[in-house]
């Protein structure tokens, strides 16, 4: 059984790399279970999401105002 | 764009004079924009390489991988959100964000996330702004700063759950201030 402290390394390198199809398979089945880390992996991708759109801020289009 | 070269090299002398080369460089480049959109875009192409070609220089004289105090100090941070059987604590389980597109249109934010940026120990925040900002391979930045795989997961993931708690603790927790 994954812990959720080995959940988190997982989800955090789910963002660098391709999980194999074991790696996937335990984790689905924990977040299954698992409220925390179910939030934990949406916060993961808000992050990337963040980062992306601070460098679009940053990027010359920071009019804000273009509806995505 | 001084702002966010400042954010990735934690120098501002230093910072100032890659915007200014770039700067320099893309007004030599004698290329017609067709607006102030398409200047700022390939300037900040232009600066996208000379921070690289800078931390490339500053990793060979610092140790990266080497653990600072910080670093401790946000991995035993890390290791109380857990009880014995690595499962999360109660009061330090993960709660749900909200919508992030509401969240992205706040102005308010953008100040918290680069303070939490600032937060981050430097060569913890480096490894991350190159692979989320500059967008490189993780790969691509293990090799740059010469540190093993598992080495850059280790510090990709303290430096997001890092930004995660501070975010959680200054934006997203009703009612506290600061992390
Ligand atoms: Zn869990």
């Amino acid at each position: 059984m994954l812990t959720c402290k080995d959940a988190t390394r997982l989800m955090s390198e789910a963002q660098d790399r391709p999980l194999s199809v074991g790696e996937k398979l335990q984790l689905e089945v924990h977040l299954a279970m698992c409220r925390g880390c179910s939030n934990f992996r949406e916060q993961m991708n808000f992050l990337r999401l963040a980062c992306r759109r601070f460098m679009q801020r940053r990027n010359g289009d920071d009019d804000g105002s273009s509806p995505s | 764009m001084l702002k966010f070269a400042q954010l990735q090299l934690r120098d501002a002398a230093l910072a100032e004079d890659a915007v200014q080369e770039a700067l320099v460089a893309a007004l030599a480049g004698e290329r017609s924009f067709s607006g102030r959109s398409a200047l700022k875009t390939w300037v900040f192409s232009i600066l996208r390489n000379k921070i690289v070609d800078l931390i490339r220089v500053q990793s060979r004289t610092t140790n990266i991988s080497a653990l600072g105090e910080d670093e401790a100090d946000m991995d035993a941070t890390f290791e109380e959100l857990f009880k014995d059987n690595a499962h999360w604590r109660p009061e330090a389980r993960p709660f749900g964000w909200g919508d992030p597109a509401e969240t992205l249109r706040e102005e308010r934010f953008w100040e918290v996330f680069e303070t939490c940026l600032n937060h981050l120990p430097e060569k913890t925040a480096r490894v991350f702004m190159m692979r989320e900002f500059l967008e490189f391979e993780t790969d691509e930045v293990c090799r740059e700063l010469s540190l093993t795989v598992s080495n850059c997961n280790v510090i990709l993931h303290r430096a997001r759950n890092g930004l995660r708690r501070c975010l959680e603790g200054s934006w997203f927790a009703p009612g506290v201030s600061a992390c």
